[in-house]
């Protein structure tokens, strides 16, 4: 694994640095540009000695790549979805769940009509360092290159997002070695570990395939000459290779609304709204999960198929429901074989969810904005997500395909009315709310209990609103010095 | 039971006539791509048998890729198609759409090429035009669209009075018998309708218990046959594997636009695949034979909600055209594209290699059942070229998945029970 020339991001989260500043930028002198990407001090994922004090990363948009001079051609071979970005088709708005407040015309950057950003500059440090390091790198010649329109400042918050939960437990462990087989036949259960190629371009996935990405002839391309070469195509050079797509999306969280309404559910009952807050989120307030496992991130569902213990909609189960190739129970040639064929169903729910495994994101994202204790939220008033005092997250996530991972999990498992034959509700947190064609709800949440009807929570309000959102690639480090040079 | 049937009526255009015809069909919607159930052309609505219905038109879009096989394309003129799944047989239907929806489908099919415009033609004209596909996929045998909304308006009923008797004991079977007494007032009142299963028509019943013996009969009495001919079939299928060209160009940008466009409006998506199949005696007989078997466990075996592992698709047909070279496949299925393909791919590669892999461009398979739909990137490219958008959809019960429906139907089970099992109970409770 060639880690000296991938991005430190991928490898690490910088965990070690607890603020960051996301910056958008927007190109005004593309020489200059070039110039100052030449030479910019990018963080590799090699590992030894110290961690860095401070971290830089550089993650481009198609429009990005474009003012930089690289060919439109070449562009064109990344994946669709990046080529046409998050925003730019009202298609992929409704898939997403852009809607209603979520509307790009209504986000506060990278919306509908406005000019997409060019490049994303993630810079991370502790406290002390932070604005210095900033200073030091935005010099003359920067200011020259680049407009810094938007900056996001983050921090890690603990470990714990705005509602109070520790987030991003369940992270894939990316299997560096490929040591683990991808072949169904040989796993059939969900396992945690990811195939690098998930991740990364230019290796092999979870199907055992490279993803497509754009393949340069150096004869043709002389500058392509410093990219690494394409592992099944050596003839040809790598853009891809140690690269990844970034998702950026910036989510606020009305935290007052979020406690106010479940302190209504629960009749100001403080345990239970307390157990409200945990069915919806899938986890208690520390990360333990709902049902008995080894670890935090060491369990599957295949125990609970009814969602008894960890309701079917809670928010982590559907952003990663851990389900294998096959339902539950279906081990040995002959039970494979029918199930294959579609028979021995057990619970009446197998194969209403896909393979996990192809659907993985390695989440990258800090928190902004002040913090807000429940008590404080329970006093304030709701409504405050386009105030002053507007918090939430930064999500970021890495990927090697943004439709069959990132998208696939918003449109199929998080948005969905009907994840996993539910009926009328969508993400408990992250849902828009708005009702289906046919008027349909989508604002109800079930929790399931064993030989009784399901408790049901209806009229969900809005808790989380899109703020802003666009898709990067997070080049390799040769990559990137190929990116700078213009392609030329 | 009331068995379903397919109406697949399909017509050349007349030339030129294609971007008017596209127009027409557009004034029918009120979403792109989806019907306006009480659109004056067609009302779609009117029509209480009628569960999907779909106008395409189907362009040879992909028809210069059988030159990769040395062959020159044949041309292929635009052509509309009308499909519509409904409960009971298609003469009635056909009669009935004459009555409502006559001088709509008049205006409409006579931009078709032999269509007289003659006042009483209509009907003899569809007729004519109507064809079977070689095969069909129902989710639900004899489930029909009176039994989807009285079962659905069971199901919200149960949701209300649920609501409204929270604190009494909800103990499963306290909740069965409240339920039941609750509804069977509902339905003494005639606010709640729970029709009983019409009777089987007796000539269907016949014909399909022909259907079930004879076909595995001619394959026991072919076998042999079949036996001796294997090695050769498969030394050949494997030869044509290995030189057979894939096509592995991601679609144009502007054509998975279109096809963008008019998915994800309701929790069910129409599919339309049109492509050529591959030159030559073996890949003619294998599509066929692939079909026939397809049909066949369609019609005897997958009939309650599952096709193999999939659980999404309403309705699905494939047709055979002009001449056998060309097969079009058309399918209504609940959720995104995305994961429509991922279906395809994570749960029954093997059945789609076994119909699709005779199809121009596919990706590589190995004896016809592996590899193919498993080269995810290529496969998705492959099913998006070939892909074309509906001009107007219509399905009967918007915002319903598959899965809602035999659900629904489940509660309504055991409801009618007067006193179910203690399992029985526990899971049913567990659908409310």
């Amino acid at each position: 694994m060639a880690f000296d020339d991938v991005q430190g991001l991928v490898r690490f989260g910088h965990g070690h640095l607890s603020r960051s500043v996301f910056h958008l930028l927007w190109i005004v002198d593309v020489e200059a540009a070039r110039a100052w990407l030449q030479q910019a001090p990018v963080t590799s994922a090699a590992a030894g000695g110290e961690r860095p004090a401070q971290v830089l990363q550089l993650a481009f948009s198609a429009a990005g790549l474009c003012a930089l001079g690289i060919d439109r051609e070449i562009v064109s071979d990344f994946s669709a979805e990046f080529n046409a970005g998050m925003a730019g088709d009202s298609n992929r708005s409704r898939r997403l769940g852009d809607i209603g407040a979520n509307d790009p015309g209504r986000w506060r950057w990278g919306g509908a009509g406005a000019s997409a950003p060019h490049v994303l500059l993630l810079l991370y440090a502790d406290d002390s360092r932070i604005e210095d390091w900033q200073s030091e790198l935005f010099d003359a010649a920067f200011e020259q290159a680049f407009e810094r329109r938007i900056a996001l400042p983050g921090e890690l918050g603990a470990g714990r997002e705005h509602f109070g939960f520790v987030d991003g437990i369940s992270q894939p462990e990316i299997d560096w070695q490929g040591d683990r087989s991808v072949d169904s036949h040989r796993r059939s259960t969900y396992s945690n570990r990811l195939a690098p190629g998930e991740i990364l371009l230019g290796y092999p996935n979870e199907y055992g395939l490279y993803t497509r990405r754009p393949l340069l002839d150096p004869a043709r391309c002389p500058a392509a000459a410093v990219l690494p070469e394409a592992t099944e195509q050596p003839q040809l050079k790598d853009l891809g290779r140690n690269g990844s797509y970034l998702v950026l999306r910036q989510l606020s969280q009305d935290v007052p609304a979020f406690w106010q309404f479940l302190d209504r559910v629960a009749q100001g009952d403080e345990t239970r709204r307390e157990q409200l807050a945990q069915a919806m989120v899938g986890r208690k307030r520390d990360g333990e999960p709902l049902l008995e496992a080894r670890g935090l991130n060491a369990f599957d569902y295949d125990d609970d198929p009814a969602g008894q213990r960890c309701p079917l909609g809670a928010h982590v189960r559907r952003a990663n429901p851990r389900t294998g190739d096959f339902p539950p129970h279906s081990s040995g040639i002959l039970k494979r074989l029918l199930r294959t064929l579609g028979f021995g169903s057990q619970s009446g729910r197998d194969d209403l969810v896909a393979a996990t495994r192809f659907h993985r994101l390695l989440r990258r994202g800090r928190i902004y904005g002040g913090a807000l204790g429940v008590a404080e939220a329970l006093a304030t008033e709701a409504g405050g997500v386009a105030s002053e005092e507007e918090r939430g997250l930064l999500f970021v996530c890495l990927g090697a395909s943004i439709s069959r991972q990132f998208e696939f999990v918003q449109n199929a498992w998080l948005d969905s009315a009907k994840f996993a034959g539910l009926r009328d509700e969508s993400d408990p947190l992250l849902g828009h709310r708005q009702p289906m064609p046919g008027g349909l709800a989508t604002d109800h949440f079930s929790i399931p209990r064993a030989g009784r009807p399901a408790d049901r929570v209806e009229g969900l309000p809005q808790f989380v609103q899109v703020r802003g959102g666009e898709y990067f690639f997070l080049p390799g480090l040769r990559a990137l010095r190929f990116i700078a040079g213009g392609g030329q | 039971m009331t068995p379903q049937s397919t109406l697949m009526i399909a017509a050349p255009v007349s030339s030129g006539r294609e971007n008017a015809l596209g127009a027409l069909l557009a004034t029918l919607n009120r979403r792109p791509g989806e019907a306006d159930p009480d659109n004056p052309l067609v009302p779609f609505g009117q029509f209480g048998q009628l569960h999907m219905a779909r106008f395409t038109l189907l362009y040879a879009r992909t028809n210069d890729d059988i030159r990769a096989h040395g062959v020159r394309p044949r041309p292929w003129p635009p052509t509309l198609v009308f499909i519509a799944d409904v409960d009971g047989d298609t003469d009635r239907f056909l009669a009935e759409l004459c009555l409502r929806a006559g001088d709509g489908l008049r205006q409409i099919f006579s931009h078709c090429r032999d269509f007289d415009a003659g006042y009483d033609d209509l009907l003899p004209w569809m007729r004519r035009r109507n064809r079977r596909p070689a095969a069909s996929y129902v989710n639900w045998r004899g489930r029909s669209v009176q039994q989807v909304r009285e079962e659905e308006a069971l199901a919200c009923f149960v949701r209300r009075h649920l609501a409204a008797t929270q604190g009494e004991s909800d103990d499963a079977r306290a909740v069965h018998g409240r339920l039941r007494e609750a509804v069977l007032e509902e339905v003494a009142e005639l606010r709640l309708r729970l029709s009983p299963a019409a009777p089987t028509p007796a000539g269907w019943w016949l014909g399909n218990l022909v259907h079930l013996l004879a076909i595995p009969l001619a394959g026991l009495l072919l076998l042999p046959l079949l036996l001796l001919l294997a090695p050769l079939y498969l030394w050949r299928l494997r030869q044509l594997e290995r030189s057979d060209p894939e096509n592995t160009r991601p679609p144009e940008p502007q054509h998975l636009q279109a096809l963008l466009a008019v998915e994800d409006f309701d929790v069910t998506n129409h599919f339309n695949v049109f492509g050529q199949v591959k030159p030559g005696l073996l890949r003619l007989l294998t599509i066929k034979a692939g079909l026939l078997l397809l049909d066949y466990t369609s019609r005897h075996i997958y009939r309650r909600g599952y096709l193999t592992r999939i659980r999404t698709i309403h309705f699905a047909h494939w047709v055979l055209l002009d001449g056998n070279a060309r097969v079009y496949f058309a399918s209504n299925y609940d959720g995104s594209a995305e994961s429509y393909m991922d279906d395809f791919i994570n749960k029954v590669a093997w059945g789609l290699n076994l119909v699709f892999s005779n199809g121009i461009g596919y990706p590589r398979t190995r004896f016809l059942l592996k590899g193919g739909a498993e080269h995810e990137g290529n496969y998705k490219a492959t099913l998006r070229r070939n892909q074309l958008p509906s001009e107007s959809w219509y399905k009967a019960y918007p915002g319903l998945t598959a899965v809602d429906l035999a659900r629904n139907h489940q509660i309504r089970a055991v409801l009618e029970e007067a006193r179910p099992g203690e399992q029985v109970l526990r899971d049913w409770v567990g659908l409310l």
